[in-house]
This record gives structure tokens, C-alpha cells and sequence, in this order.
């Protein structure tokens, strides 16, 4: 691989902390944070592809595409129960959703 | 030399977009900067040699989930104002949080080396005169066929789920009703009336006329 492995391991990493950083942030917001989990799971896969160039190993791409697969999945998932709770209720502010247990 | 500089270039823009992501004031903005971010993504794929799932990012992802999101957000009429609230209130912790993770992440790269012995630990090398998409097709329909079909199973349960979800009745929807159709006798509507010559014919429920 023409780039060092290192450079895409601290790009993946900071990927991740931007993430996480979000997920904190947006405490009302669930479509950001959302969106934040989808740059976590990029991070990950940018790792999986990254070793895989340098190792050269088909099967970090492999798993690469499952994830894709399961974020995907996730994501419709997700943006389906944000539709019906904001039917419901009328916000999406996460900090509202303890009411719904019980 | 050319590699790398592209590299940098969009990784910057990357990490610039993720932020964006992160911090930006409308969600539609929000969006629009994840699908930056998803391209030059897939652009780094491309310069570490994964054209398939580079194209995959590119067409999945911008093409499908994040144009998902877009709808979303579009959908739901929220208040965008309410939702800044409270993001200097957890700016410290968020901070704080991330910088560990980062400082925790730095210190195992730091003492980190790919062990030389990792080349003969791989289970299935590039083959060398094939193209990427062969490679990865022969692989996810021979040895991956498994884990393959399940990846497609979560797909499914993930439509059906969210068709389950959200869908709902409408009481006004005029359709089909099978079983009253097939319950249907010719006595139900149907009379047998007996014309007599020049007198014409009376219908039952309607002698007054």
C-alpha cells in the first residue's frame, strides 16, 4: 500500500473521538447522534480496510461489508422508531424517552 | 508522493466534515456534511485498495442511507432552536471524554508494531492477478456464504421491521375486503321479477312510486 498504515490508523482514530465526542454532545438531538454512530462505524471500517491493504488479506474487506450491511440495517431501524415516537409525542428529545418504560 | 498528498487532502476534509457533522446548528446541514464525509471515505478506500467497497460507500451510503436521514430530518417538523440547548452544558464532559479515548488510542499506537509474523497469519491473501471485485465475490460466495446469507436476512428483518413500524392504517382507505366478496350470494342482491305483458314492471321498494 502506497500510504503508511499509521496515517489511516490516527485519521480512524480521530474519526472515532469526533464520534464519540457527538454522541455526547447532541443529548437532545437523536438524529445526530445517529449520525454520529454512522462516523463510529466508518472509523471501523476505515481500520479494517487500512490493515487490510497493508496485510494484504481479502478478509478485512469481507467484514468490512457486513458492517456496512448492519449499519445500514441499523440505520433504517432506528429512523423507523424516530418516526413512530415522534408520531407519538410530538418531540425526539432524548431525554424524554425514560417515559416510555413501564 | 502524489498518494499521500491526495491522502492528506481528504482525509483533512474528512475530519473537517465530521466535525461539521458534530457541531453544526441544522440537522439539514448536518446531514449534507455526513455525505462530505461518507465520499471522502470512500475516496480513502480507493487509495487503500478497496475499489468495491469504495463504490459501495459511495452509492449505499450517500445514495441510500444518507438520503434516508435527509428525508427524516425533512419529515419531522422539530423545532431546530430546541435543540442547541444544553450543548455548553455537556461541552466539558463531552470534552473530556473525548480527549481520554484519543489519549488512550495515542498511547497504544504509540507502542505498537505490526508483529512480523502477521503476513503468515492470513486467511485468504490478494490474489494478485485479479481485480478487487473478483477477489472479494469469490470469497463472500464460497468461504463467507454463511455469514453472507445472514447479512442478508438482517436486511430483511431490518425492511420488514421498519415497514412494520411505521405503518398505519388509514381508516378512509377504501380496499379490498376478500372474504366479504367471497360471502356474497346472488339472494343477497338479487330478485327475480315476473313481468307481465303491457303492464310493465314494478320494482319491490319502490310500489310508491
Amino acid at each position: 500500500m502506497l500510504i503508511p498504515l499509521s496515517h489511516y490508523l490516527v485519521v480512524a482514530g480521530l474519526l472515532l473521538v469526533i464520534g464519540i465526542f457527538g454522541i455526547f454532545m447532541n443529548r437532545k438531538n437523536i438524529i445526530v447522534i445517529m449520525m454520529s454512530i454512522e462516523l463510529v462505524l466508518l472509523a471501523a471500517n476505515l481500520n479494517f480496510v487500512a490493515f487490510s491493504g497493508v496485510l494484504h488479506d481479502m478478509v478485512g474487506q469481507v467484514f468490512t461489508m457486513f458492517v456496512l450491511t448492519v449499519a445500514a440495517a441499523e440505520s433504517a431501524i432506528g429512523l423507523a422508531i424516530l418516526v413512530i415516537y415522534f408520531r407519538n409525542r410530538g418531540s425526539i428529545e432524548v431525554e424524554d424517552v425514560t417515559m416510555m418504560k413501564g | 508522493m502524489i498518494a499521500n498528498l491526495a491522502f492528506y487532502l481528504f482525509s483533512f476534509i474528512l475530519l473537517i466534515s465530521a466535525v461539521m457533522v458534530v457541531t453544526s446548528r441544522n440537522p439539514v446541514h448536518a446531514v449534507l456534511f455526513l455525505i462530505v464525509a461518507f465520499v471522502n471515505a470512500a475516496i480513502l478506500f480507493l487509495l487503500a485498495g478497496a475499489e468495491f467497497l469504495a463504490f459501495i460507500l459511495a452509492i449505499v451510503y450517500v445514495g441510500a442511507v444518507a438520503v434516508l436521514f435527509l428525508f427524516v430530518v425533512m419529515m419531522l417538523d422539530v423545532d431546530f432552536a430546541a435543540w442547541r440547548e444544553g450543548f455548553q452544558r455537556y461541552a466539558p464532559v463531552g470534552s473530556l471524554v473525548a480527549l481520554v479515548l484519543f489519549a488512550e488510542l495515542a498511547i497504544v499506537m504509540a507502542g505498537w508494531t505490526v508483529a512480523p509474523a502477521a503476513s503468515y497469519a492470513r486467511m485468504f491473501p490478494m490474489p494478485v492477478n485479479e481485480t478487487n471485485t473478483v477477489a472479494l465475490g469469490s470469497l463472500i460466495y464460497t468461504s463467507y456464504l454463511p455469514l453472507f446469507q445472514l447479512s442478508g436476512i438482517i436486511l430483511l428483518v431490518a425492511m420488514i421491521g421498519a415497514i412494520v413500524l411505521t405503518h398505519r392504517d388509514r381508516k378512509r382507505a377504501r380496499t379490498q375486503n376478500l372474504a366479504m366478496q367471497h360471502a356474497r350470494k346472488p339472494d343477497d342482491t338479487l330478485v327475480m321479477v315476473p313481468a307481465k305483458l303491457n303492464e310493465g314492471v314494478v320494482l319491490p321498494g319502490k310500489e310508491a312510486l
